[in-house]
């Protein structure tokens, strides 16, 4: 056990041991030496958050063909750190008749939620804060308090428009939630275990983009819908409720609310990477070859692991400074009409043809071959309906009087 | 087992102070001067119209509805997904079914016109 | 005393207090809130019995679902939010009397019980609680038909719903 194979074992080998040097019960320097290492994960959240906060208004420029922030430091690498202290300094205005307690534990709740989610993310093989074997519905409670927090911000402010914006985030939330559930079951049933280091071990012969490649749009879909980032975004309708349910919060309790988006985005990015492209490794078996072999060092893993986030959290921003936003009763109806039936059916696919294809050599072409044709059959079934309504709509349709006649 | 859940107590109290000490820092930091004008409610600018609760769309709560039935049905489909390698076919059958049961429950409440507006 | 016993009874006392709060907090929003306290102590509490699984589905169901509908049953249903009508009703010395009886019937069967003076069982080291729970969920000698029961019990509470729903709707 070197440092280079595997460090946070060994350092915290070292540092119970300089504890019970000290003449502290083993119980006890277990527990602090795992409450520095949560201060380092969640160190290293936040610091990921702050980097953040550069690359999106940098990408939001670029998309919009124009420079971005580039005075503060070299390509305005330092425009974070100007935000914090911006944002540290403003005042903080609480509105009239607001609930004070919950307006002031909404933001707090709300990027806590997102932290949580980095106590069990696989950076690597063996860094990593906890290996429970129900993370996947960890994460599902953790979204969970994410919900309520918006509901707390939105009800405190004691303002129309938040209140509205509230419930149109919860409604989005908790409806997309369900087909995100079940897209994360794909990965779920195909590694046969809800721990996300067995999901990144379990791709290491191929990645379960290529066996589920509809259950990978499902999830990009309904992730983005569940952070509210456009096109779903009717929580931050700016052109029509101002900021939505976190319009009466101002400086450093705004800066929680962003920083959590981001933050939450980014881990969505890491989500596609653990569920669907290999996590940490599964580089397809690369790594078991001599030459290759540095592959399995936990530090190039975490930085694997990091661009493939990155990617997934680039992709995402791509679908939100391209499309134009979904109206609110299209969006439920997308996801209760067409998304949730279509995950099940999914679901049903490929838990019959895991169970059957298993045991023979067909496996990865019999998944990748069903999910194109569950694709092109769904996309004939969206055709005809959308022939049909057209012809309808050419049927019924009135002739309009342009201009009065005398 | 009891060490991890442990760890995520730690990690959730943990979780909870650090998003505090920037508010912290901003509540020794920033002015405080509190005025009326300031502290009105936000609504673009011009002054407030009615009180500040709209009727709420009882459509929201139709939607919470059926997500709550769906939320139950996947928290079951968990245990089943992950022995599904080890099960016999007839046990994947089953689960199917479960899950047909409740899309017919579904295509019920989409017939009835639950699922229309917002 | 363990920390196992000094966690539950910090766990106890919350929930409890939570609990008394929900009831007699006169804003219905804040007694929703306080009810979410409650259900999360209560997933502490199955955390502490090593039912991890148990435990996240509380909070995923619990908080996740059923608050998230009480919130919205309350702003459906209250036209003003900060409700402040009166706590109690004409017949609360006998609710008092009937919650205080309970209680000492349900302290003197639990005072006879033997489980208090010894420990649980213990879980077998390396069993596998939530694969078991897998294989009992859809075993035809375990629990296979109140698995497909509570599917049928799920689609009937749908189907009331919407019922109720669509009646009130026309």
């Amino acid at each position: 056990m070197t440092f280079w194979n595997d460090p946070i074992n060994l350092i915290s080998e070292w540092l119970r041991g300089i504890f019970m040097g000290w003449g502290m019960a083993a119980n006890l320097a277990m527990v602090i030496t795992n409450i520095i290492g949560i201060f380092v994960i969640i160190l290293f959240a936040m610091a990921i958050a702050i980097f953040l906060v550069w690359v999106e208004r940098k990408v939001v420029a670029r998309f919009q063909d124009r420079l971005g922030p580039n005075r503060i430091g070299p390509f305005g690498l330092f425009q974070p750190f100007a935000d914090i202290v911006k944002l540290i300094i403003k005042e903080d205005i609480t509105p009239e008749g607001a609930d004070k307690l919950i307006f002031n534990m909404a933001p707090v709740i709300s990027l806590a939620s997102v932290i949580l989610i980095w106590a069990v993310v696989p950076l690597a093989s063996q860094i990593y804060g906890v290996d429970i074997n129900v993370a996947v519905l960890y994460l599902v409670a953790a979204g969970a308090f994410g919900t309520l927090s918006v509901i707390m911000a939105g009800w405190s402010s004691n303002n129309k428009y938040a209140l509205i914006g509230a419930f149109r985030m919860v409604a989005t939330m908790i409806s997309y939630e369900i087909p995100m559930v079940v897209a994360l079951l794909i990965p779920t049933i195909i590694a046969g275990t809800m721990s996300l280091k067995e999901i990144s071990n379990a791709q290491n012969g191929i990645w379960f983009a290529f066996l589920s490649p509809l259950g990978l749009l499902l999830f990009v879909i309904s992730a983005i819908a569940e952070l509210g980032r456009s096109p779903f975004d009717l929580n931050e309708a700016e052109s029509e409720i101002v900021a939505g349910f976190h319009i009466e919060y101002t400086g450093m309790k705004f800066g929680l609310f962003y920083a959590g988006e981001l933050l939450h985005a980014f881990t969505f990015g890491g989500f596609m990477a653990v569920f669907f492209f290999g996590g940490y490794g599964g580089f397809f078996g690369l790594e078991k070859l001599a030459a290759f072999s540095w592959l399995s060092n936990p530090f190039i893993q975490m930085v694997v692991f990091l661009i493939k986030a990155l990617i997934g959290y680039w992709v995402i921003m791509w679908i939100k400074y391209s499309m134009p936003r979904i109206r609110i009763d299209h969006m439920l109806a997308f996801n209760w009409k067409f998304l949730t039936p279509l995950a099940f059916v999914l679901l049903m696919m490929t838990a019959l043809l895991d169970k059957l294809l298993a045991p023979t050599n067909f496996y990865v072409s019999g998944m990748f071959i069903s999910n194109l044709l569950f694709a092109w059959i769904v996309i004939e079934i969206l055709r005809s309906r959308s022939k049909q309504e057209r012809a309808h709509d050419i049927e019924h349709a009135e002739p309009v009087e342009l201009a009065a006649h005398h | 087992m009891q060490g991890q859940w442990l760890y995520i107590g730690l990690f959730l109290i943990i979780g909870i102070i650090v998003p505090i000490i920037p508010l912290l820092a901003s509540r020794f930091l920033a002015p405080h001067k509190p005025n009326p004008i300031k502290q009105s409610t936000y609504e673009c600018g011009i002054e407030t119209v009615g009180e500040s609760w709209v009727q709420f769309k009882s459509q929201y709560y139709i939607f919470a509805l059926v997500f709550l039935v769906f939320d139950v049905e996947t928290v079951f489909l968990f245990p089943w997904a992950i022995t599904l390698g080890k099960l016999t076919i007839f046990a994947v059958i089953e689960g199917i079914i479960f899950i047909l049961i409740l899309l017919a429950g579904l295509s019920f409440a989409w017939r009835k016109g639950m699922l229309e507006w917002a | 005393m363990t920390p196992d016993q000094v966690i539950f009874i910090l766990c106890a006392a919350v929930i409890v207090v939570t609990a008394i709060m929900v009831v007699t907090s006169p804003n219905l929003i804040h007694a929703a809130l306080w009810l979410i306290a409650t259900l999360f102590g209560v997933a502490i509490l199955y955390a502490l019995l090593q039912a991890g699984f148990l435990a996240l589905v509380q909070v995923v169901i619990y908080i996740g679902a059923i608050a998230i509908l009480f919130i919205f049953a309350v702003m459906l249903t209250r036209r003003e939010m900060r409700d402040k009508g009166p706590q109690l009703n004409k017949n609360w010395a006998l609710a008092a009397i009937l919650a205080v009886l309970t209680f000492g019937g349900l302290f003197y069967i639990l005072s006879g019980w033997s489980g208090f003076s010894g420990k649980a069982a213990e879980i077998p080291a390396g069993m596998d609680t939530l694969r078991n729970l897998g294989f009992a969920l859809v075993s035809p000698d375990a629990y296979l038909l109140p698995f497909e029961v509570a599917s049928i019990l799920l689609l009937a509470a749908l189907i009331g719903a919407i019922y109720i729903a669509s009646a009130s709707k026309k």
